[in-house]
């Protein structure tokens, strides 16, 4: 029987399957194979909390999830067309986002009793046949017999066979979305380049998946997703965790400054840590520290002798470094602390998503303690966010805390990425050598109100700094209450002074002015892009705005929220930038907040946007 | 540590130019005032040049130190000295990096920093001005205080066992271990210049007076009629003499230290332990000579080079390990990195 391709415009699919199963592997050469098709996309994987789950239980799934199609995608769904279970656990844990009518792909092998029984179906009910799943496209592939027939001639053990079978359930995908496998079997044939078997095991399963959808008559539906109407230009795909560490590579590239990464191992923070410590022939320089404080401290080190230095953390490595990040401040040293945020409070919810960090990273210190604060909207975004971050910190003389978060880190989408040459300097002041013998001045100030970055070595500048009360201009040692006065609004009018140097807020879409602005800041941005474009095709006056400078916001946007006739924050917290909006600009800003370690649901925001139209 | 010094024909300098203008403002009679010339003293000498040169602290009485060091300086936060310290070395290898601070700040709040620059052998002169107590807070007990001290916060007698500072020195496999007083300045000059000379951290406990809160600490050691009884100054492959005629040694007593009579005819040099510094097993064994001193037979303090060996240090570690991705990936090219293996066209 022929089957007939139909062309839809966006599918999400769900790899969902035991932690053992191979689903993220299986997402990414999925997410590879679609960009080359040209369709925009947006990934996010979904990882067990624990590191080993006993196989087989709810705790140990792990899911990968793609939204791709031939129109503007924003995020990676909320709910999917398509959920691959490789077992019952899996299916158990993400049915109820399987949109109604969905497609479940199910491996019938790992619905056998025991299965059953880890994923507590009650009285071992099998829901591939007990009817429960009526309500959906029900396709059953019986995986691991198949995956382990297909190589009854491998020289593998049974074992390492039943590892292929991811490659079954991606060949079918392949199949069912008219696919080719050559980008999947070029990526494996460089992963196992110094494995023939198992090189050959994956390939063959594949394969046999792929063929599997070709010749059963079961399956009579070909999907096909055209092409989206992207920008010209080449692209790659990108994570935000890796757009931070290329963007403080370039940073130290482009500022002629060698980059110091001083870092505690912390979910999520820790992918930094990692991808940073593959680059060494960039001459980074990445320090494993004893614990937060030691990562900060040294780092701190670093950037008084001269290099441009980085710590990295998520929420609570950030309450640690709070003295040290006074410190840094009171001694007017770039630096940059980057917060992948996750759940909190305490250690809460480490590997999910929450924006409840900003108040610590605007307020967490003892004493007045100004420090700018930038934040990532996207993946791709992360990459210029993080460079300005760099630019603000070495230029302003400041610590800056750089805010990202889980989702942001860990999900992906297709990136237009620059060439270098695009990529503007950053231009670096030392303090000169001075050869007189004159006494220098470590705490005079420029226009700007910025110290020079005087490092040591450099001859005629020794001079001390420190957690004390400084004199201005000297930095020497000084109790004087008219000083310490004097010293908190200039290191105040400092931080603030540099909206002169950040780019006017501007809107992403929608009109200058109106009924109703969304402001976002962080990941709620691909949600807001969603439901906005969707609220213009219906005909509001609608736009949204998202911010990348909180602190200090760029000098128009009050003007632009007085633009509209009410102002919108959706945050995944209890409304946290809103109160900060409020406190500031005295408005009337209302909110949408979800604070269940998910982002925010494309339709939740729709729905709460409608409420004030 | 050891550093490149000065190689210009200026004039050398001398320890009054090592000194800033500002007021010292340690109690008069602290040990700290000593300590302060020593350096400034031993830094001349070695013809340590000031911009070449940083000194590190935390908080505490003793961490004012750079504040009168005219170098640079960094007066940084409770504990942490050892983390800004290695983070400066790692960020310049030429500079003379020398870290200060005290019992409580090293070996209570910052304990463990202590541990990890230690392990990790930093190349850096780590002084610990040890006044058992804790000054600037105004006289509470300290990590090194005696058992039973009675402070302000401890009316009834600290109930916590003190730390043995050389000890966890070696428990935390430092490469350089030695102890010197304020009161023996000649003796402090000399480990000062040995501490220096060593590549890698260089732990030098110094025994120093808080004559405001804790008076006399020390005094079984430094004070001229028990000193000789009490304390053993090392000498690297010579014996482990002392007493008021040199009449004393220690010998071992199958696996166990024992002081001896010289006198009695029973033993003679030639029977004594000989110190050698890079024996880890006696250097071990030195670092628990920790008696009360006001007890029988109680074993010497040792002063001197405890232990010192050349092990590589972290930050030369460091930069072979860059080195050596430059040699195996070539000088990372940026237009690489920013589009990463895979690219497509649209
Ligand atoms: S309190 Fe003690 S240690 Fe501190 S300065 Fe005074 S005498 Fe010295």
């Amino acid at each position: 029987m022929k089957t007939d391709v139909k062309t839809r415009k966006a599918v999400t699919i769900k790899f969902a399957g035991d932690s053992g199963d191979g689903m993220q592997l299986s997402g990414g050469l999925f997410t590879s194979s679609t960009a080359l098709t040209g369709s925009d996309l947006a990934t996010f994987p979904d990882f067990p909390a624990e590191i080993r789950a006993p196989a087989g239980t709810i705790a140990g799934v792990s899911g990968f999830q793609i939204h791709f199609g031939s129109q503007k995608i924003f995020t990676p769904g909320d709910t999917f067309d398509v959920l691959v279970a490789m077992n019952a656990a899996a299916l158990k844990t993400n049915i109820d986002t399987l949109r109604e009518g969905g497609t479940i792909i199910a491996n019938t092998d790992g619905f056998d009793k025991k299965n059953l029984r880890l994923a507590k179906y009650e009285n071992g009910a099998n829901p591939l046949d007990d009817g429960s799943l009526a309500g959906y496209q029900l396709l059953e592939l019986p995986v691991t017999k198949m995956t382990r027939e297909t190589l009854t001639d491998s020289p593998l053990g049974l074992k390492e066979k039943d590892r292929c079978k991811n490659m079954f359930v991606l060949g079918f995908l392949f199949w069912r979305y008219s696919r080719s496998l050559q980008d999947t079997i070029e990526f494996l044939t460089g992963k196992f380049s110094k494995k023939p078997d198992v090189l050959e095991a994956n390939i063959k399963v594949l394969q046999a998946g792929y063929n599997f959808g070709d010749t059963t008559e079961t399956f009579t539906s070909r999907y096909e997703i055209k092409a989206a109407p992207l920008e010209k230009g080449t692209y790659r795909g990108i994570m935000g965790s890796e757009a931070i560490v290329l963007g403080l590579i370039t940073a130290s590239k482009k500022s002629g400054l060698p980059l110091f990464y001083g870092s505690y191992p912390i979910t999520p923070a820790s992918e930094i840590l990692h991808g940073l410590s593959r680059h060494k022939n960039y001459g980074v320089k990445t320090f494993q520290a004893e614990d937060e404080i030691a990562a900060i401290c040294s780092s701190i080190g670093a950037a008084y002798g001269g290099h441009l230095a980085i710590t990295g953390t998520s929420g609570p490595g950030l309450a640690l470094k709070g003295e040290a990040l006074g410190l840094a401040m009171i001694l007017e040293l770039p630096l940059v602390v980057i917060n992948i945020q996750r759940g909190g409070p305490s250690t809460g919810l480490p590997t999910k998503t929450e924006q409840s960090d900003l108040l610590q990273a605007m307020y967490g210190r003892n004493g007045e303690c100004p420090i700018p604060v930038i934040s990532a909207s996207t993946p791709a975004d992360a990459f210029e966010a993080i460079f300005e971050a760099c630019r603000i910190a070495i230029q302003h003389m400041t610590p800056v805390v750089f805010m990202s978060d889980g989702f942001i880190s860990n999900g992906s989408e297709p990136w237009k990425f620059p060439k270098s040459s695009e990529i503007p300097d950053i231009t670096v002041q030392f303090a000169p050598p001075k050869e007189n013998g004159d006494t220098y001045l470590p705490y005079a100030r420029d226009e700007r109100l910025v110290r020079k970055w005087a490092v040591p070595g450099t001859k005629g500048l020794a001079h001390r700094i420190g957690g004390l009360e400084k004199e201005a201009e000297t930095g020497n040692v000084s109790y004087d209450p008219a000083n310490h006065e004097y010293m908190t609004k200039i290191r105040e009018a400092k931080v603030e002074g540099i909206a002169e140097f950040i780019p006017e807020q501007a809107i992403e879409i929608g009109p200058e002015e109106g009924d109703l602005l969304i402001l976002g800041w962080g990941s709620s941005y691909g949600v807001i892009q969603s439901v906005v474009t969707t609220l213009l095709s219906e005909g509001h006056s609608v736009a949204h705005a998202q911010l990348r400078y909180i602190r200090p916001f760029p000098k128009n946007l009050g003007n632009l929220l007085k633009g509209f006739k009410q102002v919108l924050i959706p945050e995944m917290n209890t409304g946290q930038l809103a109160s900060i909006i409020r406190n500031k600009f005295l408005l009337d800003v209302k909110q949408y907040n979800k604070i269940q370690g998910t982002p925010i649901a494309t339709s939740e925001l729709l729905h709460a946007a409608k409420e004030l139209l | 540590m050891t550093t490149q010094t000065a190689s210009t024909n200026q004039e050398p300098l001398k320890a009054k130019d090592f000194a800033t203008d500002q007021d010292v403002r340690w109690c008069p009679g602290c040990g700290d005032y000593s300590i302060l010339k020593q350096v400034q003293t031993v830094m001349a000498e070695i013809g340590l040049d000031k911009d070449n040169t940083a000194v590190i602290s935390g908080i505490g009485c003793s961490s004012r130190f750079p504040y009168y060091m005219d170098t640079y300086g960094m007066h940084s936060i409770h504990g942490r000295a050892p983390a800004f310290a290695s983070g400066l070395r790692m960020a310049n290898r030429d500079l003379s990096i020398w870290l200060v601070t005290g019992d409580g700040d090293g070996f209570s709040i910052g304990g463990n920093h202590m541990l990890h620059i230690l392990r990790r052998n930093v190349n850096i002169n780590l002084l610990l001005f040890n006044n058992q107590i804790y000054g600037l807070t105004k006289g509470q007990y300290s990590p090194t205080s005696e058992l039973n001290k009675r402070t302000k916060s401890t009316p009834m007698g600290s109930i916590d066992r003190p730390v043995n500072p050389c000890a966890f020195a070696i428990g935390s496999n430092a490469t350089f271990i030695a102890r010197a007083m304020d009161r023996d300045t000649k003796h402090l000059k000399t480990i000062l210049h040995r501490a220096d000379q060593h590549h890698g951290t260089s732990f030098t406990e110094i025994y120093q007076n808080c004559n405001i809160f804790n008076d006399g600490a020390f005094f079984a050691f430094t004070d001229k009629a028990t000193k000789p009884l009490t304390t053993v100054f090392l000498e690297h492959g010579q014996p482990l003499v002392f007493g008021t005629e040199r009449n004393k040694g220690v010998v071992f007593n199958g696996m166990r230290p024992k002081v001896v009579d010289l006198g009695s005819g029973e033993y003679s040099e030639n029977d004594l332990w000989i110190h050698d510094e890079t024996d880890i097993f006696k250097a071990t064994m030195l670092t628990r000579f920790f008696d009360d001193p006001s007890e029988e037979s109680a074993l010497p303090r040792p002063f001197g080079v405890l232990y010192a060996v050349d092990e590589p240090c972290y930050e030369d570690m460091m930069f072979e390990q860059l080195d050596q991705a430059i040699e195996e990936k070539g000088d990372g090219d940026l237009d690489d990195l920013i589009a990463g293996p895979r690219t497509w066209v649209i």
